[in-house]
C-alpha cells in the first residue's frame, strides 16, 4: 500500500521566506563587527602573463590607516580542489589581468584601495595565450611549466609540458568503420566564450585570525565544508582550528563553489591578528576577478543511418579554462564522461581537454560542462535530422537514452524517461504545427533541444544530518548544505517532517550554516543535496523516529513493529493507543508507579555517501559505473525574429525534466523557470578582452543579464517523476539541468525560422541582422 | 574629510548622525544604522538591491549622499510590515515563491511598492517597467510580476 505524503510533494512555503521578505536575513556582508573591523583589498596585475621581478610594498605601508601588505613571498602555497595549482598570491608569475599579487589591509575600505595602488610591482610581459586552440599548439607560451609537479586528484590527467591540464578519452566500439555505414554525416565547430555567474550578491569574507590560532572565516559561499578543507590544508591550519560560518548566499550558479577570494581574507588576516578583515568584490572584481564559466571550442562529427539511427560519434572539446584549472579539470572531465549528450550510440571517439589560457578562471558554473558541450551537440542532431529528412522530435525520440542502455562508458543507464520529457514540451508549444507571426517583417520558428547530465563530483563525496527534539516536539535539523535559493533548508525541512511523522512546522532548520557545529557535506553543487543531503536528513530522522517507538513500545509493552508516528502522536496500530510526542522526546517516560525513567533527549543521525562509483580506464574511459546517476530534460522555444532588426523575441519556452521525485513541485517549477531565462540570457552574454587580454565589459552596463523586460511571454514547466533507485523517495536534484539546453533550442528555433545557423555564442540582434542579409545575397 | 551632522527619519524613526560628505544613503543606512535589508550589488545604481524610498521615491541608495538625505524621510524592507503584519505585496512574495536566494527582494519590493502607490491597477508591461532596474539572476522574474500582480488585485501595496 502507498501510503498518503503529509509533507513530501507538497507545495508548503520555504522556510526562509519571511526572513527574505522582511529584509531579515543575514547575508556575508550583513553581519557588523564593530570598530575593530578592518577592510582588505587585492593588487591585482594589469599583465595577462608576465614574471614578477620585484613588488615594493613600503609605499603603501605609509599610508596612514594601513595595517598590513601581504605577498606571495609570505604565502608560498598553493591551492586548489583537483589539481593543486594555483598560488595563495602569484610570486613569480602572473597569469591573468586580475590575478592577485597582493593584499592591503586597512582601516577603511578607502584607505586600503588607495594604499593598493601603492603596491609597485615590476613586471617582465611574456608573450599570452587566450585560445585553447592556441594554446594546445607546441610553440605555444607555457602558463604552468611545474604543471608536472602539482598535487592532482587520481581522477585528472594534466599532460606536463603542455597547457593541457586534463585530458579525458572516451573510445567505444569503432568509430572509423562506422562512418561507411552512415547515410548522413555532419561535421561543425562550435564556439562558445567565458561568461560570468553574475550573482546579485559578490563574493564576501571576512576573517579573523585570534592569536591563539583559531581561524572563523565568515563567507558567501557554497562549500564552507570544502573551504575549510581547502584552506586548512594550503596555510596549514588544523582543520578543527578553522571555522567557516555561511550564512544565506545571494546567489551563487557555481560561482560560490570550491574557492576563491576567501583564502586572500583568512591569508590576510593572519598579518593582523586579532582584528577581523572583510574583503569584499566590487562588481568588476566579481565579473573577471572570482571564476567565470570556461570557453568552449568543440569539433563534433556525428552520423546515422537511413532509418535515423546513431551509428557514430566523434567529439573533440577543447575548455578555455583560463589561468588556474583547480576545479576546471573536472569540468572537462565530466564533458568527456558525458561527452554523446544523452544519446545512445554504438561507437564513439571523445576528447575533452581543460586548456590553460591566460584568462580569467575558468570554473564550476551551472550545468558544469553540459551547457557548453549541448550548445554544438544539439545543434547537430537538428543538422543530421534535417539531412536524412527526420523529423527533430521524432529524432530524439528514437535516439534518446533509455533505462537499462549501455551508454558510452560502459555504464547502464538509470531510471530515467527522456521520451517523456520531449512529448511534454513538444505538446507545448504545439510541435508540427506552423503558426504565423505577430507581424508581416517578423518571422517565427520552432526549434527544440534535450539533455542531460550527471552530478560531477568525486566518487565518494559525503552528507550527515542530525535531528534533534525540542521539548515541544518542534524539530530542528541540522545540515551542512547551504540555501542557495534553490530551496535546499524547505526540502530538508519536508524530508524530517514526512519520516519524522510531524507536521511541516514543527520543523526548524539549524542557520547559518557552521562548520563547527553543522554535520558534515561535501559541498553545495552539483544538483547533488536534494539527494544526498535528502537520503541523509531521511536516514538521520528514521534514526529518531525508531529510537521514539522503541521506548513507546516498552512503556506499552507493544511491539515497535505496530506503532508509527503521525501527525506529531506516536500511534499503535495494534491497540488504537496514541501519546504525543511533546514532552517524551527530552524527558523520556516515567515508569509504572513513576519507579524511575526510561528514554532522554532524542538525537538521530543520519549519512549518505555513494559507494558504488568505480574509477575509468585511462585510455578508454570504460567503466562499470561512471557517476551516481544521470538527470534527463528536454526544452522547446516557439520564438519570432525581426527581420527588420535581428532582434529575437521569444514567446514561449516549455521545459520538462524529470526529477525522479519532485518534494515540492512548485519549487521545481521555480527553478525550471529561473534557469530558463538563465539559459535564454546566457545565449546573448559573453566576456570580452582586448588583445592585451584586457577585460573590456566587466559591468552590468557594458554585460547586460536578462532584466524583467527581456522574458519570455510564457515560460511553461513539466514535472516528469520517474523515482531515482537511491533517492530520497526518489527525488534527483534540479538546479543545474535547466538552463543546460536553452542556448541550442534557441538556436534550432532561430534557424528554424530564417533558416540561418549559428555555430558560435554569443548570439545578438547585430549578429543575426547581418546573417539574414548575407544570406539574401 | 569633512563631517556632518544630519536628522533623518528612517523606517518612522527620527535618527541624528554624524557622517562624512562622501558617505552614501546605503553605507549610512548599513553601517551606522545595522540596516542591512539594503544590499550592495554594484555600487553604481546600476542592479537596484539597494533601492529605498526617499520622500515615498524609489531611489539606488548607492547613488544617494547621506548629506543629502538630512531633514528627509526613508523607508527600506524592514520598514514594510508593521508589527509583523507583512504587506500585501510581501505576502504575494511569498505565495507566489518569488523568492529565492532573496538577495534582490528588497529592492524588488520596494520598487514594487513604490509602483503600486503610484499605480494601483499596472499592466503587465507597466510591472516589467517599474523592475526593470532591478536585477534578479534566480527566478526569472515571472513570479515577481505575478506576485505584483496579486498585491495589485487585492487593493494596492
Amino acid at each position: 500500500m502507498m501510503a498518503e505524503f503529509s509533507s513530501v510533494g507538497k507545495n508548503v512555503p520555504r522556510v526562509d521566506v519571511f526572513e527574505k521578505v522582511t529584509g531579515s536575513a543575514i547575508y556575508a556582508d550583513d553581519r557588523q563587527f564593530g570598530a575593530g573591523l578592518y577592510y582588505g583589498r587585492l593588487v591585482r596585475s594589469p599583465y595577462a602573463h608576465a614574471l614578477i621581478k620585484k613588488i615594493d610594498v613600503s609605499k603603501a605601508l605609509e599610508v596612514p590607516g594601513v595595517k598590513a601588505v601581504v605577498t606571495g613571498k609570505d604565502f608560498p602555497g598553493r591551492i586548489g580542489l583537483y589539481l593543486v595549482d594555483r598560488p595563495i598570491f602569484a610570486a613569480d608569475r602572473v597569469r591573468y589581468v586580475g590575478d592577485p599579487v597582493a593584499g592591503v589591509v586597512a582601516v577603511s575600505e578607502e584607505i586600503a584601495e588607495e594604499a593598493a595602488r601603492l603596491v609597485e610591482v615590476e613586471y617582465e610581459e611574456l608573450p599570452a595565450v587566450f585560445d585553447p586552440l592556441e594554446a594546445i599548439k607546441p610553440d605555444a607560451p607555457l602558463l604552468h611549466p611545474d604543471l608536472g609537479s602539482y598535487k592532482v586528484a587520481p581522477f585528472i590527467h594534466p599532460v606536463p609540458g603542455t597547457n593541457i591540464s586534463e585530458h579525458f578519452k572516451l573510445r567505444r566500439g569503432d568509430v572509423e568503420s562506422a562512418w561507411s555505414q552512415c547515410a548522413a554525416i555532419v561535421e561543425e565547430e562550435f564556439r562558445l566564450p567565458q561568461i560570468q555567474h553574475v550573482p546579485i550578491e559578490t563574493h564576501v569574507a571576512v576573517a579573523i585570525w585570534e592569536p591563539s590560532g583559531e581561524v572563523t572565516l565568515w563567507t558567501s559561499s557554497q562549500s564552507p565544508f570544502a573551504q575549510r578543507d581547502l584552506i586548512a590544508q594550503s596555510l596549514g591550519i588544523p582543520h578543527g582550528n578553522l571555522r567557516v560560518i555561511s550564512p544565506y548566499v545571494g546567489g551563487g550558479f557555481g560561482g560560490k563553489a570550491g574557492v576563491s577570494i576567501e583564502v586572500y581574507a583568512v591569508a590576510m588576516a593572519r598579518a593582523v591578528m586579532g582584528h577581523p578583515v572583510k574583503l569584499r568584490m566590487t562588481r568588476e572584481e566579481e565579473f573577471v576577478g572570482t571564476t567565470v564559466r570556461q570557453s568552449l571550442v568543440a569539433h563534433v562529427k556525428v552520423g546515422c543511418d537511413a532509418d535515423g539511427n546513431l551509428l557514430a560519434m566523434e567529439v573533440s572539446y577543447y575548455f578555455g579554462g583560463g589561468a588556474y584549472n583547480d576545479y576546471g579539470v573536472n569540468i572537462a572531465r565530466a564533458a568527456g564522461y558525458s561527452c554523446t549528450g544523452p544519446y545512445y550510440i554504438p561507437n564513439v571517439k571523445g576528447d575533452s581537454y581543460c586548456v590553460y589560457t591566460n584568462q580569467p578562471i575558468g570554473s564550476a558554473m551551472r550545468g558544469f560542462g553540459m551547457p557548453e558541450i549541448h550548445w554544438g551537440l544539439e545543434q547537430a542532431m537538428d543538422q543530421l535530422a534535417e539531412k536524412i529528412g527526420m523529423d527533430p522530435v521524432e529524432f530524439r525520440r528514437r535516439n534518446c537514452v533509455k533505462t537499462g542502455q549501455i551508454i558510452a562508458t560502459g555504464m547502464t543507464m538509470p531510471n530515467v524517461d527522456l521520451v517523456a520529457c520531449i512529448d511534454k514540451v513538444a505538446k507545448a508549444v504545439n510541435w508540427g504545427k506552423k503558426e504565423p507571426p505577430s507581424a508581416p517583417h517578423k518571422k517565427r520558428g520552432k526549434g527544440l533541444a534535450i539533455m542531460w547530465k550527471a552530478p560531477a563530483m568525486p566518487p565518494n563525496p559525503g552528507s550527515s544530518a542530525i535531528v534533534r527534539f525540542n521539548e515541544d516536539a518542534t524539530v530542528n535539523v541540522e545540515i551542512g548544505a547551504q540555501e542557495l535559493g534553490q530551496g535546499a533548508f524547505t526540502v530538508a525541512a519536508q524530508i524530517a517532517a514526512e519520516a519524522l511523522g510531524v507536521p511541516y512546522d514543527w520543523v526548524r532548520v539549524s542557520a547559518p550554516i557552521d562548520t563547527k557545529y553543522s554535520p558534515y557535506e561535501w559541498q553545495t553543487v552539483a544538483s547533488r543535496i536534494t539527494w544526498s543531503m535528502g537520503n541523509a536528513v531521511k536516514a538521520a530522522a528514521e534514526d529518531a523516529k525508531r529510537q521514539i517507538l522503541e521506548l513507546v513500545a516498552e512503556h506499552w509493552d507493544e511491539d515497535p513493529e505496530d506503532l508509527d508516528i503521525k501527525d506529531g502522536k506516536v500511534i499503535s496500530y495494534k491497540s488504537e493507543r496514541e501519546l504525543s510526542l511533546k514532552g517524551l522526546v527530552v524527558y523520556g517516560l516515567p515508569n509504572e508507579d513513576f519507579e524511575g525513567w526510561k528514554g532522554g533527549p532524542i538525537v538521530g543521525r543520519g549519512k549518505f555517501m555513494p559507494t558504488y562509483v568505480t574509477s575509468l580506464d585511462p585510455e578508454t574511459g570504460q567503466g562499470t559505473r561512471a557517476v551516481v546517476h544521470y538527470t534527463v530534460g528536454a526544452q522547446a522555444v516557439d520564438l519570432e525574429v525581426d527581420t527588420e532588426t535581428g532582434q529575437v523575441e521569444i514567446i514561449k519556452i516549455a521545459s520538462a525534466y524529470d526529477v525522479g521525485k519532485a518534494i515540492n513541485p512548485d519549487l521545481v517549477l521555480t527553478q525550471i523557470e529561473g534557469g530558463a531565462v538563465h539559459g535564454m540570457s546566457s545565449t546573448f552574454e559573453a566576456l570580452k578582452f582586448d588583445e592585451k587580454g584586457r577585460p573590456l565589459n566587466p559591468s552590468f552596463v557594458d554585460y547586460r543579464i536578462a532584466t524583467a523586460a527581456d522574458i519570455p511571454k510564457e515560460i511553461h514547466g513539466d514535472i516528469v517523476e520517474t523515482p531515482l533507485e537511491d533517492g530520497p523517495w526518489g527525488a534527483r536534484g534540479i538546479g543545474e539541468h535547466v538552463m543546460v539546453q536553452t542556448a541550442p533550442a534557441i538556436a534550432n528555433a532561430i534557424y528554424n525560422a530564417i533558416g540561418v545557423r549559428f555555430n558560435e555564442l554569443p548570439l545578438s540582434a547585430e549578429k543575426i541582422f547581418m546573417a539574414m542579409r548575407e544570406k539574401e545575397e | 574629510m569633512g563631517m556632518h551632522s544630519i536628522t533623518v527619519t528612517v523606517n518612522g524613526e527620527k535618527e541624528y548622525l554624524e557622517v562624512p560628505s562622501h558617505m552614501t544613503l546605503l553605507q549610512m543606512l548599513r553601517e551606522k544604522l545595522a540596516i542591512t535589508g539594503p544590499k550592495n550589488g554594484c555600487s553604481a545604481g546600476e542592479c537596484g538591491a539597494c533601492t529605498v524610498l526617499l520622500d515615498g521615491e524609489p531611489v539606488n541608495s548607492c547613488m544617494v549622499l547621506a548629506v543629502e538625505v538630512d531633514g528627509h524621510e526613508v523607508v527600506t524592507v524592514e520598514g514594510l510590515a508593521k508589527e509583523g503584519q507583512l504587506t500585501p505585496l510581501q505576502q504575494a512574495f511569498i505565495e507566489h515563491n518569488a523568492v529565492q536566494c532573496g538577495f534582490c527582494t528588497p529592492g524588488m519590493l520596494i520598487s514594487a511598492e513604490a509602483l503600486l502607490k503610484r499605480n494601483p491597477h499596472p499592466t503587465e508591461e507597466e510591472i516589467k517597467e517599474a523592475l526593470v532596474g532591478n536585477l534578479c539572476r534566480c527566478t526569472g522574474y515571472i513570479r515577481i510580476i505575478r506576485a505584483v500582480q496579486t498585491a495589485a488585485e487585492k487593493g494596492g501595496a
